[in-house]
């Protein structure tokens, strides 16, 4: 196990110091986030419909969206000089290939809504410091949910034409469930409803997370095997 | 003729048969539900949808299901034939799809009064009508057909286990949708010859499925004969 973790982080190191060195994919991913954001302000009637009941939705759109564009990157390096053959050429089990490319995934992903909440507050002026830890907690479940299934997507439509393409396509009844799932909770959080409202939620998003981290573990190698 | 090629236009021709089974068969149940069922008290003549629309519904899921059920076996057993079958399974279950998504909101404006609500079971269905167009979509896009094999099993396995999952999720909405009216614990509500022409309805959609998906595969066979003679000129 211990291994297998090792493993799994030294390919996330890898996608990650890739990354910090080019800056290219992530940098784009957040500005998109950003303007994702900023079209969202235009597209609302303030005096119609309150900031903070439209919040969630453009929130976790905005969150949605800037996630399928960080993770068309994933598997995109490892095209170029057949990178990928020389990972499956090391004595490395797929599943922790997989996790590693899910760990670096996260990373990259939760850096871009980590700037995109800050952003979120300033442009729509809703106060989410009481409700804080629970959005948190509640992005953490709902993004390793969409970005395993996402991990798995990525590495198939690389080796297709279209990638950018057929990646939303696939990814996006996917997400349905945990953005579901997060919008709901977000507002219950930022309306201060209780705990108890939210359980249910919370169990779906949960038992969505360990299976489908599950099940990609389980296919992947019949995604990168020959 | 090879035997692959005459074991392909066997499967052709004995698509064909089923198919004209089931839309003679189709044809009985329009007369049917025209003619031999009563007439609903408050919905009119607009319920007569019915006796397509849920067979449609049904036949639908039936051909989603099967691409997911295939897909495993695929990954398990690695038959070209597998693949192929779910790939003809999943186009079936776009048209009837179609069918479902037409009628539906026609029954919808009348009865409801609105075309589209974002209800459990709508929600449902049109993801997993999404979720087949992208099936399809991906397969176009792959070349290589082993590869394009492999790729459209993980899509039809992760399919199958989604569902529940947007279930349960757009279940927790209020629903307007009629409930079950024949798979529930107590006694189906309706009268007999509504009961008698549903399930008559549900009867030759299923043969329809079973012709289309036969044609389509056969279809599938000889196409894949042809692209190997290619091949090897």
């Amino acid at each position: 196990m211990a291994e297998f973790l090792r493993l799994a982080f030294a390919i996330a190191g890898k996608d990650i110091r890739l990354e910090l060195r080019s800056r290219t994919a992530l940098l784009s991913a957040i500005v998109f986030s950003a303007l994702v954001l900023v079209v969202f302000n235009f597209a609302r009637d303030p005096t119609a419909i309150a900031a903070v009941d439209l919040a969630p939705s453009v929130l976790w759109v905005t969150f949605a969206f800037g996630a399928v564009i960080a993770l068309n990157r994933a598997f995109y390096v490892e095209r170029e000089n057949a990178a990928l053959d020389g990972i499956l050429l090391a004595p490395v089990p797929r599943s922790a290939l997989y996790v590693g490319k899910l760990l670096a995934n996260l990373a990259f992903v939760g850096v871009v809504e980590a700037v995109a909440l800050p952003l979120f507050v300033l442009f729509f002026n809703v106060s989410i410091g009481h409700a804080l830890p629970g959005i948190l907690g509640v992005t953490a479940l709902a993004t390793i949910g969409f970005v395993s299934v996402g991990t798995i997507f990525s590495a198939m439509v690389v080796r297709t034409r279209f990638a950018e393409l057929m990646l939303p396509v696939l990814l996006l009844p996917f997400m349905v469930p945990p953005l579901v799932g997060a919008v709901q909770v977000t507002s219950k959080l930022l309306a201060g409803r209780p705990l108890s409202e939210m359980v249910g939620w919370l169990r779906l998003l949960t038992l969505y997370d360990i299976g489908f981290v599950t099940l990609c573990i389980l296919v992947f190698p019949a995604v990168v095997d020959e | 003729m090879t035997p692959e090629l005459l074991a392909a236009s066997r499967i052709v021709r004995r698509g064909q048969v089923l198919t004209i089974l089931g839309l003679l068969a189709a044809t009985a149940v329009y007369v049917i539900a025209l003619c031999y069922t009563p007439m609903e008290m408050r919905q009119g003549l607009a319920q007569k949808i019915f006796y397509v629309h849920a067979p449609a519904a049904w036949g639908a899921l039936v051909a989603f299901a099967v691409v997911g059920i295939v897909s495993i076996l695929y990954l398990w057993l690695h038959d070209e034939r597998l693949d192929l079958f779910a790939a003809s399974s999943a186009e079936v279950g776009i048209a009837f799809s179609l069918v479902m998504l037409t009628t539906g909101p026609i029954w919808g404006k009348t009865v409801w009064g609105t075309w589209w609500t974002w209800d459990a079971r709508l929600t449902l269905t049109l993801f997993l009508f999404f979720l087949f167009i992208g099936y399809l979509a991906l397969r176009a896009a792959v070349q290589d057909r082993g590869e394009r094999a492999r790729f459209s099993a993980v899509v039809g396995i992760m399919g199958l286990v989604l569902v529940p999952f947007i279930h349960l999720s757009v279940y927790l909405f209020r629903t307007l949708h009629p409930q079950p009216v024949l798979l529930k614990p107590s006694a189906p509500s309706m009268p007999p010859e509504m009961l008698r022409a549903l399930l008559s309805g549900m009867a030759a959609f299923t043969i329809l499925y079973i012709g289309f998906v036969v044609l389509r595969y056969g279809l599938a066979r000889l196409e894949n004969l042809r692209e190997g003679a290619g091949d090897a000129l």
